[in-house]
């Protein structure tokens, strides 16, 4: 039988902004059966976008498919008329995008979109095109089916957003489906739902499918075959069985080695010593105006308490809108507490930052999530690192100068980055300077908000390895914002779990296989383990999953 | 529609209504700053004191400046405009037919330079990158940097004066026919649409390029829709409010600011009697042809910000 897909030594071509063009895709070749679930997996920047892509024939402004051919149910690709691939889009192949919030029009309803497929290939009448909609909402086990269509992008969660957008890939019967990570944006328990549904209508319909992501737990789950890429070139291909447990090629392990749990070792025994370094008591915060009562109209944190031991590390997890990045700002004095004490080093400090002494604000530093929005632009990496030597120290250029090659030394990069621009750095290397700088003001206390968020893998491996050396030798603590258990888990002391603003649950590693809280065992049963069957066995209380989703 | 819109549909006015206070209480009493003395300049250098003294005290020259402004506010809301210092006829008047003249040349250029500049614009940003954009881009770059007195005075050497296809002025009292409109009003309108397209051009294709490069545009490609679709049902409807804004500010131009063209046409419109009055020190005339034109700029604005407000769906 011929393979519905088939890939032979596509090339692809991108044009740099100075004119050069770089071969960003090198020969790459598998196929696809019918029926069959492909996952290409990498890292950013390995490609795997790019390859997904040109099953539509289609390549980003800027790219072009050079070479090689993309045989789809017998046709190619490349070698086809805009016009004639129109016709294969959105009826043989469909594509199911990364962010559906941003894929999805908002000036048009949900159910026009949904449905255009239909119209603008001629399929169905648009009445037959909405009750095969509806029956696809209800195949995706979306709330409301009937109704939810009639409703405009902004007014549905992001997860719903996501089922629909498979909803749109769904209804002109396709052959292929390609999903473009589609559960990366999405939080644990909302992920599950997702791929859930994904993977019933994907058997049932017997549709093979193209599963694009970076993460293989989540890939282990839905994926038949793996295809492992790295810089525009397959490294591996296999049964998701094979790549799991016997991977050959050292890329792969590497890959695999980032999931295996790293249990803080020997966490320097505890120094318990009479005072702890930062305690928290009962603080709220929030946004908006503020009410009668003093309390700010939203109210993002309420009544939260911890406490960070002098060289411990607190793990803060939660999923998006818990109220986890407004605590740290409240805390670092940029949101400044309606309620609430914030007691540092023995001292109790002012809730504003303005309020702080420029040495308080020195000894707590705060590190954002994006080094791309926190690093300004136009400043080199050494004037980066020398604002706050002379705002903090006080140093003269010549220290400045001996201080910024330490730094560098310290966040294991080259010193001569120093005259690079951040555009200049990969996003490894950025959110290193990132930390460098809240290095240079020799702080006792780092919050860090998501910083491995937006890195792949194997590059947030290596930082969180940075910060347990950086701990060892300056003695720091951290608090450790993120939505991700294993990053939380391989480096904390300490784990709180908030939901709604709320702290529910404090928890050592140790014990986190067994939380007590109902929302915490929601929360860490959620997240995909590299066992394929995973998913299948999975039984989650229902009670609890609706009690706590809350999209 | 719901209360949300509609509040801020209100909102929305109610600036525009206080923009307009403040304006006229700015347009006063920068009237009042200007120099010379009105009672003075209207009686010729040989009046004796007295009769100026006497003059000032019958016109309230001599009240304290807030009673003025109090006295004339109230007149404009009555729909009293004043009576005109330099030849004692009602404001209104004055005014009246020119206005109309102005609100016709506007009409007319509008007609021509909005469908003109929204196509232009939006195949500009279509065909991004090529011969054709960048043509559009040279030529309306070119537009913009050619002032208008330089447009407005070649159209007459070459329509009017080689070519002799169109009169040199334009008395749009005459008009008897079709053809004899559309010849007295083309050469101004020509001018009138060459400075107001630029911009509406440069700002549509800014704003549809915008939307083009956003996911769900790459999406509806990816569902197979063609490029025509692509842009009128998933672009443009997201870039309208950014669009109509550009528009209403170039139409604006229109109404106010278009003494050049009238000049150098003898258009009798509004702009042309504004700045003779100044050369008069006519200030009720000053002063209504300000309010005038602050009327127009703001009903455009709002009418813009109305649209956007109503094309949003977030807000519906």
């Amino acid at each position: 039988m011929v393979n519905l897909v088939e890939i032979r030594d596509l090339k692809v071509e991108a044009t740099t902004d100075s004119g050069r063009r770089v071969e960003i895709i090198n020969g790459v070749s598998f196929d696809i059966a019918e029926g069959e679930i492909v996952a290409l997996i990498g890292e950013s920047g390995s490609g795997k976008t790019t390859i997904a892509l040109t099953l539509m024939g289609h390549a980003r402004p800027g790219c072009r498919i050079s070479g090689g051919s993309v045989s789809v149910a017998g046709k190619d690709m490349v070698t086809l008329s805009e016009k004639q691939r129109a016709r294969v889009r959105g009826t043989e192949v469909t594509y199911v995008p990364q962010s559906a919030a941003a894929a999805f029009n908002p000036a048009t309803t949900i159910m026009d979109q949904v449905i255009e497929v239909t119209r603008i290939h001629g399929i169905m009448s648009s009445d037959e095109a909405r009750a095969r909609a509806v029956d696809l909402f209800r195949a995706l086990s979306l709330p409301e089916p009937e109704t939810i269509g009639r409703r405009y992008p902004h007014q549905v969660s992001g997860g719903q957003l996501q089922r629909l957008s498979a909803a749109m890939a769904l209804i002109g019967d396709p052959k292929l489906v390609i999903f473009d990570e589609p559960t990366t944006a999405l939080d644990v328990t909302t992920q599950i739902e997702v791929l859930r549904a994904f993977k019933s209508v994907m058997k049932k319909g017997g549709i093979a499918g193209v599963y694009v992501s970076h993460d293989l737990a989540v890939v282990a789950q839905i994926a038949d075959r793996i295809v492992v890429l790295k810089g525009g070139e397959t490294k591996e291909i296999g049964t998701t069985e094979e790549i799991l447990n016997g991977a050959k090629h050292p890329y792969t392990r590497e890959l695999l080695a980032a999931f295996e749990p790293k249990p803080r070792g020997a966490a320097g025994a505890a120094e318990s010593g009479p005072a702890p370094l930062l305690e928290i008591e009962n603080l709220i915060a929030g946004y908006g105006q503020v009410q009668a009562d003093g309390l700010p109209l939203v109210r993002a944190v309420e009544h939260v308490s911890l406490k960070v031991e002098k060289g411990r590390n607190l793990g803060i997890i939660g999923e998006s809108g818990c109220g986890k990045s407004t605590l740290a700002r409240t805390i670092a004095g940029i949101l400044p507490a309606a309620v609430g004490k914030i007691v540092f080093d023995g001292k109790e400090l002012g809730r504003s930052a303005r309020e702080r002494s420029r040495d308080e604000l020195r000894e707590m530093q705060i590190v954002f999530q994006y080094a791309d929005t926190a690093l300004n632009p136009a400043k080199s990496v050494e004037d980066i690192l020398a604002r706050p030597l002379t705002f903090y120290h006080g140093m003269n250029a010549k220290a400045r100068s001996a201080r910024i090659d330490e730094l560098l030394d310290m966040v294991r990069l080259p010193r001569n980055l120093r005259h690079r621009r951040p555009g200049e750095l990969s996003g490894g290397q950025k959110q290193r300077v990132n930390f460098a700088r809240a290095l240079a003001a020799d702080p006792k206390l780092i919050l860090c908000d998501e910083i491995t968020s937006a890195l792949d893998t194997v590059v947030a491996a290596a930082v969180i390895d940075l910060l347990k050396e950086l701990q060892r030798e300056l003695g720091l603590s951290y608090i450790f914002i993120s939505h991700d258990l294993s990053v939380v888990e391989s480096i904390c002391d300490e784990i709180v779990v908030m939901y709604g603003g709320r702290k529910v649950e404090e928890i050592s590693p140790a014990k986190i296989k067994t939380p007590e809280h109902p929302y915490s065992q929601l929360l860490f049963s959620s997240v995909p383990r590299l066992d394929p069957t995973w998913l299948d066995g999975l039984e989650q209380d229902p009670e609890l999953v609706r009690a706590y989703r809350q999209r | 529609m719901n209360n949300r819109v509609l509040s801020l549909v209100l909102s929305r006015l109610l600036i525009a209504l206080i923009t307009l206070v403040i304006v006229s209480f700015a347009v006063f009493f920068a009237t009042t700053l200007l120099p010379g003395d009105t009672a003075t300049i209207l009686l010729g250098q040989a009046a004796t004191p007295e009769a100026v003294e006497g003059l000032r005290k019958a016109m309230h020259l001599d009240d304290p400046a807030i009673f003025r402004f109090l006295r004339w506010i109230v007149g404009l809301l009555q729909g009293d405009l004043g009576t005109s210092y330099a030849n004692e006829m009602p404001v209104a008047d004055l005014i009246g037919g020119r206005f109309i003249n102005t609100l016709q040349l506007a009409g007319v250029t509008a007609l021509f330079s909005v469908p003109i500049a929204l196509t232009l614009g939006i195949t500009a940003a279509m065909l991004r990158g090529s011969l054709y954009d960048r043509a559009v881009t040279v030529l309306t770059i070119g537009v913009i940097s050619v002032p208008e007195f330089m447009i407005a005075t070649s159209a007459v050497l070459i329509f009017a004066v080689y070519l002799k296809w169109l009169p040199a002025l334009s008395f749009a009292n005459e008009v008897t026919s079709l053809t004899e409109l559309l010849r007295i009003y083309a050469m101004p309108v020509i001018t009138l649409t060459f400075v107001i397209s630029a911009q509406m051009i440069r700002m549509t294709r800014a704003a549809v390029i915008e939307t083009l490069n956003t996911p769900y545009v790459e999406m509806a490609l990816l569902k197979g829709a063609s490029r025509p679709r692509i842009v009128f049902r998933h672009a443009l409807p997201n870039a309208l409010g950014p669009i109509v804004n550009a528009v209403a500010l170039s139409l604006s131009y229109l109404l106010g600011g278009v003494i050049i063209v009238e000049t150098i046409f003898n258009y009798p419109g509004i702009a042309k009697l504004m700045v003779d009055a100044v050369a008069t020190r006519d200030l009720p005339l000053i002063q209504s042809c300000a309010m005038i034109f602050c009327l127009g700029y703001l009903l455009l604005i709002t009418a813009a910000d109305i649209i956007a407000i109503l094309s949003n769906p977030r807000l519906r």
